[in-house]
């Protein structure tokens, strides 16, 4: 019989091949999926993870993107994974990246039709603060009340989706769109506008952001006590409190940190890719980050490598869409899928398989 | 007459414990057959051999004449042995006969089930309503349980862990009852303990063990509690040669009336717990583990925050206050829990360092690490204290318990504290670590510190210790000079019975 | 507004419809739950149920048959939560989110054909008399055979738990899996029945709706009834009978909030359909602050180990 049997330190090699091991799985597997669908899978794998880089003809349209769909993601899972460090599920991302855009986009609206140059800071100001304080509810919540915030923070996307609803049709709707639903388009007009930075390179202000972020979350965790606190409050409770680590500060600042990065992310999406604010406006962001934020084992360097791959298959998956006919959703199911595999074979970082002969019992 | 059961030459090894050596005993039908020791001697190992928990290195076993090697408990029920753990194995959340139904191999209706268990539990004297829940009753009530569960089985033999270390007086006396109508109906109890008055009141045979090794047996009525205590604890070593060194007039730590609410369930409270600790003093507390050491540690390291006056230090109330401020006072801790409570188990030794070290040593400057400062300072504790590990980037979960031991005593006595709480610095440790520790301690004694040191091993108090109290169900007794201490006064005690050993009563006298 | 138009009977009668789908999916749970296990992918085996139950009954022109299917696909992808957690040890919070987006790809996937497509017509159980009755009759007595299946699984769940061996072994291994090992129990064999179960349910409450209350296939059409159901159980305190209180209070809540979209009201639209979600996170509040959250099980979350 096959028994695990703790290892006495973790696989520190194997903390790092999980993922990969994990992404080439979910290369078989999906190829399986896929071929039950009737696609071929090598060409399916061809088209989601090397056309959108390489394709003579796609590319020079699909390469920017990477960087756009990159950025919120790794902006968002960056803030996520010091979270769930702690032990801090914030899931409700989603509900902070719609209020953050709101709030940012209301600042511009206010002002419309300035352009004065302090403007797009006071947005991006804006948007940080809204989702800060949505994300500060849970919060407040879990250290004042004790209530979950798995529940709160996701039962409020929900509600934020009613709010981003209620704008799109009444206080942020577009004066002069006929009707429509819809806000002014920010990315139109230069005081509000979040341009691409480089031609052809999808890099905007988000980007940058993000990668400020990753900086910024490495920095935090490797130099700073206050990412000391939020690793030893996840490995070891007790020698935290033991070394006189204060829990609830840590549950504030964590929510509150994602929620602002998260709010930031849907600040510059609107103000750019998307250009204003819709009912449909939100993408699922939220909640793929918390895929690329786990498959980036919660460290900033590798949320940044997971965010560009999980970037990739989005691109690869519309690619797939376009070429191959593949539904749409294949690809949410394979990231799925991706996600399952690195849970799965995380197991092997604390753990290993033995052949047991006998039980000792 | 056969013997009930025979063990012959039974031994047991863990990795660097010899936890019994070659252990010979016979328990005889009806009799309460005492087993003695203190902790760590190797009783809870040998039971759990005969309960078929754990599988013997080596030895033989006879039940009823016939060799018997339990595969495991259920085989052990199967012939008639029945044990009530020290540690309960209950189910909170259900009543009392869902308890018992769980343990059953074929229990009845729950309903015929309830009946059964009233029935027992008058027919014994002890009572119990089936119909309540299990987390609402007391200690000694949840002990009843697990006792039911063991006689609905119509057991030949029930094994007693420690099962008084829960009780208040009283219940203890109906416990006793109890065992002695099985006694009458000639079943047998194997009662473990180190507690002397009891077990000269209630055994009829006893077999003492010390370091895994039978160390004699005696008559339990016949004998004095101080043979018995003398048996237990062995000959009182020669105090290790420390240089004479100064206690101080300056009273370092002062607790007064410091009473603990248990903290979760199966806690112990402290209650009323008063002394002081001087400058250059060790302060010795003794006492079975489970009688509120943790609960006291986690007081005066400030991890459980207590009314202000409750504790000073060098009179400046303190009680209120978290470990962070208490540290930079001057009062450092070593928790029991070397790997999850000192210790962060996945974390380098550096990383540890900065755990308790980055405010008194000023390894963040304001908030910002300074890991080559942490690095030198760990490697320097490595290098003092002689920790052996591949280096400072070890995770704590890769040292041995002796080396991780030393690394988490001399983590703190680094950082030059004004008073060291530890408690069982050595606890698990191998004889060489456990020296080395004990030195460590009265040479930071020697330069003036104030100690105290929490331990089960009362050979190690004897030997470093200034003065000595026994913790015991959260009381702890008067303080007293160890030199004044005999080795009876010592079990006395720890027993709980320090009130008729006090000089006071002795003059009345 | 007009108020009037609300009429108590047809309130009540939508009422017991609308709470099916959570009731069913919260039952599952508590199961789950019981035996120590937080499974976060309600949201995932839901909407898979949905996908799975439509497609069949569709297909198949037998709504019965679609209900089983539903529950098969909900077990199934459940036990994949199973194997990872129990099996495997991942941590339950990551892995249960997991199973949730994975469940919403998948089904988007499994229902690319069947949007648009229109359901089938299930009709009530005949009661005879009792359906005649009136007033009562059409509030109690005129509904499909799923509310009335739900009501049972609920009986049945409460009984089991409260009279049965199985049911106090499953109580114990939620309440103290150690214990239960050492008595001899198998505390992964019984966790990933009792994971089977709750993904059967939450698959049977997810078909539900795509099948009976709306009936038709839409992607994420579930929005967030899985969540709703995971804050049922703790609203219930763990109790089967409290679970069918919550699910009709707040399914009362979710028809009255339609009601009052109906008739008018001066309400703008969002925030009523807001207004179940932030009622649900006010009784979260309500519930755990005061005496903090009661009846949880003990082991509740936490990995387990046979070390031995």
């Amino acid at each position: 019989m096959i028994r695990l049997e703790q290892r006495p330190t973790p696989a520190k090699a194997w903390a790092i091949a999980a993922p990969i091991a994990a992404v080439l799985l979910t290369m078989i597997a999906g190829g399986l999926m896929f071929a039950a669908l009737g696609t071929p899978p090598f060409q399916v794998m061809k088209t989601i993870f090397y056309d959108p880089l390489f394709h003579p003809q796609f590319a020079s349209y699909s390469r920017p993107q990477l960087l756009v769909k990159a950025g919120p993601l790794i902006l968002i899972a960056v803030g996520l994974s010091l979270g769930f460090r702690a032990g801090i599920w914030n899931i409700g991302a989603e509900g902070q990246y719609i209020i953050g855009a709101i709030f940012g986009a209301a600042v511009g609206l206010a002002a419309f039709p300035s352009d004065h140059p302090l403007l797009f800071p006071a947005m991006v100001l804006a948007g940080a603060l809204g989702g800060l304080l949505w994300a500060m509810i849970p919060a407040l919540l879990r250290v004042y009340c004790r209530t979950n915030e798995i529940l709160v923070s996701l039962l409020l996307v929900y509600v934020a989706e009613q709010l981003l609803a209620r704008a799109a049709v009444g206080f942020l709707r577009n004066p002069d769109g006929g009707g429509f639903p819809g806000s002014r388009n920010l990315a139109q007009h230069p005081g509000t506008a979040n341009p691409e930075l480089f031609a052809a390179s999808g890099l905007h202000w988000g980007g940058v952001a993000a990668l400020i972020a990753v900086i910024f979350a490495h920095i935090l965790l490797t130099r700073h006590l206050l990412g000391f606190q939020i690793r030893v409050a996840g490995q070891s409770p007790r020698a935290a409190v033991f070394a006189g680590f204060a829990p609830a500060r840590l549950v504030i600042f964590c929510l509150c940190f994602s929620g602002a990065l998260a709010g930031l992310a849907g600040l510059f999406e609107v103000t750019g890719p998307a250009g204003q604010i819709s009912i449909d406006f939100n993408s699922g962001y939220g909640f793929t980050a918390i895929i690329v934020a786990f498959l980036g084992r919660l460290s900033p360097i590798g949320i940044l490598l997971a965010g560009l791959l999980m970037a990739l298959t989005y691109i690869g998956g519309e690619l797939a869409q376009l070429t191959l006919g593949l539904p749409g959703a294949a690809i949410q199911a394979f990231q799925g899928m991706l996600l399952f595999f690195l849970l799965g074979l995380d197991v092997l970082t604390n753990f290993r398989f033995r052949l047991a002969k006998r039980r000792s019992a | 007459m056969t013997a009930l059961l025979h063990l012959q030459g039974i031994s047991k090894s863990y990795p660097g414990v010899i936890a019994n050596d070659s252990v010979d005993l016979t328990v005889e039908p009806g009799e309460i057959h005492a087993l003695l020791g203190e902790n760590g001697a190797g009783k809870s190992t040998l039971v759990k051999a005969i309960y078929g928990l754990i599988k013997p290195d080596a030895g033989q076993m006879a039940w009823d004449g016939e060799p018997y090697a339990p595969a495991s408990p259920h085989a052990a029920r199967g012939v008639g042995v029945a044990m009530v753990f020290q540690h309960f194995s209950l189910f909170d959340a259900l009543t009392v006969a869902e308890n018992v139904a769980l343990g059953m191999d074929h229990p009845p209706r729950l309903r015929d089930l309830a009946t059964e268990i009233t029935r027992v539990s008058q027919d014994y004297g002890l009572p119990l309503d089936p119909r309540r829940t299990v987390g609402d009753l007391s200690a000694g009530e949840r002990q009843r349980v697990e006792i039911i569960r063991c006689l609905l089985q119509n057991p030949r033999l029930l094994i007693m862990d420690e099962p008084t270390s829960v009780l208040t007086p009283a219940e203890a006396d109906i416990l006793f009852d109890a065992l002695r109508q099985l006694r009458q109906e000639g079943r047998s109890v194997l009662y473990i303990s180190h507690k002397l008055n009891e077990i000269r009141v209630l055994c009829d045979r006893a077999t003492i063990l010390r370091h895994g090794q039978v160390v004699g047996a005696a008559d339990p009525t016949a004998a004095s509690a101080a043979e018995l205590a003398e048996l237990m604890v062995g000959h009182r070593p020669e105090a290790i040669s420390r240089p004479v060194h100064h206690i101080s007039e300056i009273q370092a730590l002062t607790v007064s009336q410091l009473s603990l609410h248990p903290r979760h369930e199966h806690d112990t409270p402290l209650r009323d717990i008063t002394f002081a600790v001087s400058e250059g003093q060790i302060l010795g507390i003794g006492g079975v583990a489970g009688n509120g050491q943790d609960g006291l540690l986690a007081a005066l390291s400030g991890e459980q925050p207590t009314p202000a006056n409750s504790v000073r230090l060098f009179d400046e109330p303190i009680g209120h206050l978290g470990p962070t401020a208490r540290r930079a006072r001057g009062l450092l801790t070593a928790p029991e829990e070397r790997l999850g409570h000192a210790a962060v188990p996945d974390m380098s030794l550096t990383e540890n360092t900065l755990l308790t070290g980055w405010r008194r040593s000023n390894l963040a400057h304001n908030g910002w690490l300074r890991w080559r400062s942490t690095r030198d300072l760990t490697q320097d504790v490595i290098g003092k204290f002689d920790v052996r590990t591949p280096g400072p980037e070890a995770p704590a979960q890769s040292l041995s318990g002796g080396n991780l031991q030393k690394f988490v005593v001399g983590r703190e006595i680094r950082q030059s504290p004004k008073i060291l709480i530890v408690n069982q610095p050595t606890w698990g440790v191998d004889a060489a670590a456990a020296a080395a520790i004990r030195q460590a301690l009265t040479d930071l004694a020697t330069a003036g510190a104030a100690l105290i040191v929490i331990s089960q091993d009362l050979d190690e108090l004897a030997e470093i210790a200034d003065s000595f109290a026994a913790l015991n169900e959260g009381r702890l007794s008067p303080v007293r000079p160890m030199a004044e201490l005999t080795t009876e006064d010592l079990g006395l005690m720890l027993g709980g019975a320090s009130k008729i050993a006090t000089p006071q009563t002795e003059a009345a006298q | 507004m007009d108020l009037s138009s609300i009429n108590i009977y047809v309130l009540i009668a939508s009422l017991m419809v609308s709470a099916t789908p959570i009731l069913l999916a919260g039952i599952g749970e508590l199961v789950v739950e019981k035996s120590g296990v937080l499974n976060l992918g309600v949201e995932g085996m839901m909407i898979t149920g949905a996908v799975c139950g439509f497609a069949i009954a569709v297909q198949s022109g037998n709504a019965t048959l679609g209900f089983l299917a539903a529950a098969v696909g909900g077990a199934l992808l459940s036990l994949i939560f199973g194997f990872l957690t129990q099996v495997l040890m991942s941590n339950q919070v990551a892995t249960g989110l997991a199973l949730t987006l994975f469940g919403l790809g998948l089904s988007a996937l499994l229902g690319q054909g069947f949007i648009g497509v229109k359901g089938i017509d299930v009709n009530p159980v005949p009661l005879g008399p009792l359906a005649d009755l009136p007033g009562l009759g059409p509030m109690l007595f005129r509904h499909d055979g799923m509310v009335y299946i739900s009501l049972a699984i609920v009986a049945a769940v409460w009984a089991v738990l409260r009279f049965t061996r199985a049911g106090l072994i499953l109580r114990a291994t939620g309440e103290n899996h150690t214990a239960a090992h050492a008595l001899g129990y198998s505390v992964i064999r019984i966790r990933l029945a009792a994971i089977a179960f709750g993904g059967a349910c939450a698959g049977l409450g997810g078909a539900y709706l795509s099948i009976v209350r709306v009936p038709q296939w839409t992607e994420g059409m579930t929005a967030g009834a899985g969540w709703i159901a995971l804050a049922l159980v703790v609203f219930a305190s763990w109790r089967p009978w409290r679970v069918l209180l919550g699910a009709y209070l707040f399914g009362g809540l979710t028809v009255l909030q339609l009601n009052l979209q109906a008739a008018g009201a001066k309400v703008p639209v969002e925030l009523l359909s807001m207004a179940p979600y932030l009622l649900t996170i006010l009784v979260l509040v309500l519930i755990s602050t005061g005496r903090g959250v009661t009846g949880a099980p003990a082991s509740l979350g936490a990995r387990f180990h046979d070390s031995g």
